[in-house]
């Protein structure tokens, strides 16, 4: 049935069709958006910011004690994170024992413990991002088998690290110049601030599916 | 049933005074917030251009541009199906749902779906479906259809939520904390995100030469909808291809910026392939429904076609001053507003909702403010020409059902007297001296002045009168 389906509708578009132009599409209102490096870290922070995303600067090195002293006042009993990764491993060597009060390190990867049950239990979650964008002020991900979709969707807490060199001016810049059309993941995200809805008369409430905090280290 | 008639829903939503508070309040700050995006006029009319550009450039290109997708979408592992109609389209659906023994289903928000009305058929199935926006989760509850494309529930405020979920969901209480109502929602809804068979979503834009599928969302429940459930089907009006992945950053910018006035949504979710070997989450199939239901007969026609350029954000209602009064539901319709009335009579023909292209001032607020400019007053009037034309004069289904043999029969009157200096003389003397003794609230001239005055007329004809002062007569 599908097919005569599809041959009967495509007959019907040709027919119809017959000799229309394309017109062709100057992007140029796009490829003019061009900030400096520092405006476009300014630009994503205040524009994250204003969505009720937390943004923090950090050095290359100092992320991983930014991050203790952001959880260690935070009622965030665990932390799912992607071992094997650059960031993964970094976190790992310096993640003091239990009784430092911290969170608990949970990993995506342990063996006999299904990902899907664990990602649905856990209280917060670190993943890396590939960019951002400075124009909407938005993370880039691109999810891995270390790294699961889910990751920075079903936890109450989503941490994201950020490199700022990574920070492209448009949406439309990252695309292009990293050649997305050659081959895309399974999944392509762009995040730009925690979950939120304003179905109830127009009163913005954070969380209703996803992550009810989004917090975004950025280093620099 | 009764036959669906925008003029008696007008009338009824008019007196509702809650209802039109509430609109009221909600269109104003979708205004407002849309004004802020766009304070650069210059960028916006360019933006515009490039839009519409790549919105017309895809629609003369979609036989190409649908066979593409469909090969890419294969090679990644993407199933497409195609449907003439919309029972075709809900037919696919629930074979493919069978097939994986499926009986509970979860929905991110799709208008496309609305138009199919898949919930109603796969009920009748036996098949659970919930709609996961929250919006949508509400006006389910309600069972209403939504009023607005873009925000479903618009109509209600929170005192009227409340009391609904308070009503609907056991062991809730009554609150109008709106955060505590989304926490109850949330609460709900995350169990069943977890064991849901099936996620079901709509389609805002497909890229061709990626076969990439992308959903645009605010909350995260269309993220969830494809990714939790084993099954993911994605449902789309086939007008809704563009050719490159580079087309679709300027559309999302016009679209969120139009809707809501927000930079971006969220999330942007692109999807192009089902789990891959090693990956820990994600559907195991994805297939993608792609829907005809009227569009390529509307393709065909180069004045109706920039119908199809439409990507949905909502500005033409959210501005039209028909529609900010008497609010969606009024329209009896899956998609009201400006936009409603050019698309809807077009798919379901003139002889079922030729109604819906009167309802309308022709102002033109909506052409100034849509996205993709799409000239939506001069479809409405050829959408007007044709309800009445005679029959078989025109090519929407449908065309000539609101001819009435009155109706053409004075016209043709007003064309022969109009026709003859002689007739037009002696007949608007004649109207001078008899025309106000003519009834207003009986006979032809009833329907007529139902909504307006009958003028009064002058004592003497225009001619008469020029006449008079001297004025020769050329
Ligand atoms: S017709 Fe234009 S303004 Fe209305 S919903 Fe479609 S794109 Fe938006």
């Amino acid at each position: 049935m599908s097919d005569q389906s599809r041959n009967r509708i495509l007959e019907r578009m040709r027919e119809g069709l017959q000799a229309t132009p394309h017109p062709g599409s100057d992007f140029s209102v796009l490829a003019e958006k061009q900030w400096p490096p520092e405006a476009r870290v300014k630009m994503l922070r205040q524009r994250l910011e204003s969505v009720n995303g937390q943004v923090h600067l950090c050095s290359r090195e100092g992320w991983v004690a930014e991050l203790q002293n952001l959880l260690s006042g935070k009622a965030v009993s665990n932390l799912l994170y992607a071992p094997g990764t650059e960031h993964g491993s970094e976190l790992e060597r310096s993640w003091p024992g239990d009784d430092a009060g911290l969170p608990s390190l949970l990993s995506t990867m342990e063996e006999d413990v299904d990902f899907r049950e664990r990602v649905f239990d856990v209280d917060a979650s670190l993943t890396g991002t590939i960019g951002g964008i400075a124009e909407t002020g938005t993370l880039i991900l691109w999810p891995t088998p270390r790294e699961p979709r889910l990751m920075s969707l079903a936890p109450p807490v989503h941490v994201a690290l950020l490199d700022a060199v990574n920070i492209h001016n448009t949406f439309w810049e990252a695309i292009n110049q990293r050649q997305w059309a050659d081959g895309m993941p399974t999944n392509a995200l762009l995040i730009s601030g925690p979950s939120k809805t304003a179905d109830i008369e127009q009163h913005l409430s954070y969380g209703v599916h996803g992550p009810k905090e989004l917090i975004v280290l950025i280093r620099e | 049933m009764t036959k669906a008639d925008f003029r008696a829903g007008a009338a009824r939503a008019v007196g509702d005074v809650q209802l039109r508070s509430n609109f009221r309040r909600a269109m104003d700050g979708l205004m407002e917030k849309r004004a802020a995006q766009f304070a650069d006029g210059e960028e916006l009319e360019r933006l515009r251009t490039l839009g519409e550009s790549i919105r017309s450039r895809s629609l003369a290109r979609l036989p190409e541009l649908l066979v593409q997708l469909e090969n890419n979408c294969r090679e990644n592992g993407i199933q497409v199906h195609w449907a003439e109609t919309a029972e075709d389209g809900n037919r696919i659906v629930l074979d493919i749902l069978k097939r994986r023994n499926a009986k509970t289903l979860v929905k991110g928000k799709s208008m496309v779906s609305e138009e199919m009305e898949l919930n109603h058929f796969l009920e009748a199935q036996g098949i659970e479906t919930l709609e996961s926006d929250l919006g949508e989760y509400i006006i389910q509850l309600a069972q209403e259809m939504p009023s607005h494309i873009v925000m479903p529930v618009i109509h209600r405020n929170t005192a009227q939520i409340a009391e609904l979920m308070e009503r609907k969901i056991a062991g809730v209480s009554y609150t109008e904390n709106p955060d505590e109502l989304c926490r109850i929602a949330r609460k709900v809804l995350r169990e069943k995100f977890y064991k849901a068979d099936a996620g079901i979503s709509g389609v805002n834009f497909a890229v061709a030469e990626t076969g990439t599928l992308c959903l645009v969302e605010n909350e995260g429940n269309g993220r969830m909808s494809t990714t939790a459930p084993k099954t993911h089907i994605a449902v789309m009006g086939i007008e809704k291809v563009v050719e490159h992945l580079q087309d679709v950053p300027p559309l999302l910018s016009l679209l969120t910026r139009s809707a809501t006035g927000q930079p971006i949504t969220t999330y942007f979710n692109m999807i192009s392939s089902p789990r891959r070997p090693g990956e820990q989450d994600g559907p195991q199939e994805v297939h993608l429904v792609l829907l005809d239901n009227g569009r390529s007969r509307i393709l065909a026609d180069p004045e109706l076609r920039p119908t199809l350029r439409c990507i949905r954000c909502g500005a033409c209602m959210n501005h039209c001053p028909v529609y900010t009064r008497v609010g969606g539901h009024a329209y009896q319709a899956v998609i009201p507003g400006p936009i409603g009335e050019i698309l809807t009579p077009q798919l379901r023909g003139l002889d079922v909702r030729g109604d819906m292209p009167f309802g309308s001032t022709l102002c033109n607020a909506c052409v100034e403010v849509c996205p993709v400019r799409i000239p939506i007053v001069d479809i409405l009037l050829r959408l007007r020409a044709e309800a009445n034309s005679p029959e078989q004069g025109g090519s929407v289904k449908g065309a000539g059902a609101k001819r009435e043999g009155k109706e053409a029969m004075a016209w043709k009157g007003w064309q022969a007297m109009h026709a003859s200096g002689a007739v037009y003389n002696g007949l608007s003397r004649l109207l001078a001296k008899t025309g106000n003794m003519m009834p207003g609230s009986v006979g032809p001239l009833k329907a007529w002045t139902a909504t307006r005055t009958k003028p009064r007329f002058a004592a003497r004809t225009l001619h008469q009168m020029t006449r008079k002062r001297g004025i020769p007569d050329e």
